[in-house]
């Protein structure tokens, strides 16, 4: 019976519109304004910016995992995971640490700035998909960061998921983003396990690798249905996926199961600059969202 | 396909006639140190400056319908506040004389990018929608191979295709605009012996292509060989300079940046054709490169053009014109290239 295929019923699958089919939406951007800057860590602010005509912002409608090009004209543009609920529309939160030309500037920028918002681009998590499932969330370092958009919208739909695990690495306790937030998602009956790689004064948690607490988590839900009831969404850098979701893949977790968000630095994100290939896939447009088995047949992916 | 014929001698009062739009066309820009002439594209000021005779142009026409740099949008900044402003870059018909099937097949696949996809770019489009081509048949010289990439002959993506017989023109007529154009001059109706001249002069063009690559499986025999030494040897040799991709009819992938002027008042965004043999083509923020090493870019030049576009629209990104191989200050070519990851064909032994 292990090998029975599953029946895929066309009927009940609801695909989003992916399509952008007018010119004029090329080089089209949501005038926006940052509305509030909120220091994360030392290197990563959490950026609210909300998309300034009312109408436009509440047809901005996104799905998690999605993420929008940030313009700041004159400086530069890039492409950003969007980091807040998709019920929030146009008044979206951008979660950035300042690494390069454009995120330098940016972190010196204040409330009130006027930024060019356009997307959303890319495939996104099928939140939708999983409904009556249980879901793993696993995010390594930064990997939080598009991982918060799913993780809210599982949690605005909990009744609809069974058991939902996030499990989150970083290197040091000081690096650990969303702090303020940890209470609320296990008040909304969340398993939150955090790692880290290297423990610092105060630190109470468990010190060493995301993959030790994750054994833990495949132990427990060991049971014929894992394979059946289980989504997992992996976020992080390549080393720590590929990990990841080769220690699924050994629990049985169907590859098709496992979603990964990729980056690449994109210039466009509408599949034209070709910067965001992989092998000869663009990123933009069949990512940033892919399956595991999609992962392993990019080349040079991992 | 309308076909239609007439006397060699009225070609040039049909570019009269299109003479009140600008015509790019083929002109001879001066000699190599062999004496060989080198031609390319350019806006003609009259019917004696085409040279509709020449083998291949140093460049492909591209930077009609893509240019290498190009602005996305200006922008006029104010204290706390900014508008865009965005202009497609085309304002008038332009006539595009003389291409060759390689550079007309070259715009239709780009057209299925650029135009026919997601996210059409009317940067593009613009310009596109605005050309009124003339193609010319060619005499393919040692390096063309667009008959093994398909693209030696052109059924779409023109107005009026002619091929030169012994003393008259043979024309495709393939939009009404040229079908009326053709009305204006003496033409007539092909007969069967025209018919007959026209198919002995494609073959005795065909005659002419030695250059050839083997595409036969070629996509998964580049998913085979992505681990094979080759890559590394003509990594060696590539002198990551972008060249190749300058000169490419179908190369169309670019980077963007953006400037302020100096009375911080204006800002502009600008497109810059970019070529993936660049070192920095896939740095990311923080300085890590996806392709660090010249033998994994070059690679995947060879895998966009020949294996990603393949599986994405059914055809090769690739059209044979030789550019690359004749620019390459390394004298990289793509049929040596192919023919060398392919170096395991010899029947499995």
């Amino acid at each position: 019976m292990e090998n029975k295929l599953e029946f895929i019923d066309l009927g009940a699958t609801d695909q989003p519109e992916q399509a952008r089919q007018s010119v004029h939406d090329f080089e089209y951007s949501h005038k926006a304004e940052i509305t509030n800057v909120y220091p994360l860590t030392a290197t990563e602010k959490l950026y609210q910016i909300q998309i300034c005509d009312p109408d436009e912002r509440h047809n901005f409608t996104f799905h998690p995992g999605q993420f929008v090009m940030l313009e700041l004209p004159g400086i530069g543009e890039g492409p950003f995971s969007i980091s807040s609920s998709p019920i929030r529309h146009g008044d979206l939160e951008l979660c950035i640490r300042g690494v390069g030309n454009m995120t330098n500037f940016l972190n010196r920028v204040e409330r009130g700035t006027k930024v060019g918002i356009s997307g959303p681009f890319g495939t996104h998590f099928p939140v939708e998909n999983m409904i009556g499932e249980d879901i793993l969330l696993i995010a390594g370092g930064l990997g939080i960061v598009p991982l918060r958009s799913p993780i809210l919208s599982v949690l605005e739909n909990r009744s609809r998921y069974g058991q939902v695990d996030i499990i989150y690495g970083a290197r040091k306790p000081s690096e650990l983003l969303f702090g303020y937030q940890y209470e609320m998602w296990k008040q909304f009956d969340i398993n939150l396990e955090i790692i880290v790689d290297e423990a610092e004064q105060g630190w109470q948690g468990p010190v060493g690798l995301i993959t030790e607490i994750l054994k833990k988590r495949i132990d427990q839900g060991r049971d014929a249905d894992f394979r059946h009831k289980t989504s997992a969404i992996v976020c992080g850098p390549p080393i720590m996926f590929k990990f990841v979701c080769d220690q699924l893949t050994h629990a049985n977790l169907p590859m098709e199961k496992m979603f990964v968000s990729l980056e690449r630095r994109m210039h466009c994100g509408r599949g034209k600059c070709c910067r965001c290939n992989i092998g000869s896939t663009y990123t933009c447009l069949k990512g940033p969202v892919f399956d595991y088995w999609s992962v392993l047949n990019l080349k040079e992916a991992i | 396909m309308i076909f239609k014929v007439f006397p060699a001698e009225e070609l040039a009062a049909l570019y009269e006639l299109l003479a009140v739009n600008p015509i790019v066309g083929p002109v001879l820009k001066g000699r190599d140190k062999k004496d060989n002439a080198l031609y390319d594209f350019a806006l003609t000021s009259g019917f004696a400056d085409l040279a509709l005779d020449y083998g291949q142009t140093m460049h492909s026409a591209k930077k009609f319908f893509l240019p290498h740099r190009e602005d996305l949008c200006t922008f006029t900044l104010s204290d706390h506040d900014w508008d865009k402003h965005v202009d497609y870059g085309a304002y008038q018909h332009t006539v595009l004389f003389g291409l060759h099937p390689c550079d007309i097949n070259a715009l239709n696949k780009l057209d299925k990018v650029l135009m026919e996809s997601v996210y059409p770019n009317p940067f593009y489009g613009a310009k596109r929608s605005n050309m009124f081509i003339v193609g010319h048949s060619c005499s393919p010289t040692p390096s063309c191979f667009c008959r093994s990439m398909a693209s030696d002959s052109v059924i779409r993506g023109f107005d009026l295709f002619l091929t030169r017989l012994d003393d008259s023109y043979f024309a495709e007529v393939n939009s009404a605009k040229a079908y009326h154009l053709l009305e204006k001059i003496k033409s007539y109706h092909a007969t069967d012996r025209d018919h007959k001249l026209f198919r002995h002069a494609v073959s005795e063009k065909n005659k002419k292509i030695t250059a050839q690559v083997d595409t036969s499986d070629l996509t998964k025999i580049l998913d085979m060989e992505f681990h094979a030494d080759v890559w590394q040897e003509w990594g060696d040799k590539c002198l990551s300079c972008g060249t190749c991709a300058n000169v490419c009819p179908t190369c169309y992938c670019y980077g963007v940046e953006e400037e302020v002027d100096l009375d911080l008042r204006h800002a502009r965004k600008e497109k810059l054709l970019y070529s993936c043999n660049l070192v920095d083509f896939a740095e990311v923020a923080g300085g890590h490169n996806f392709r660090p090493e010249s033998h994994t870019r070059l690679k995947y030049r060879y895998y966009h053009k020949h294996r990603g576009f393949v599986e994405a629209y059914e055809e090769s990104l690739c059209v044979g014109c030789g550019r690359c191989g004749n620019a390459c200050l390394a004298d990289i070519t793509v049929p040596e290239v192919i023919a060398s990851v392919r170096g395991g064909d010899n029947n499995g032994k």
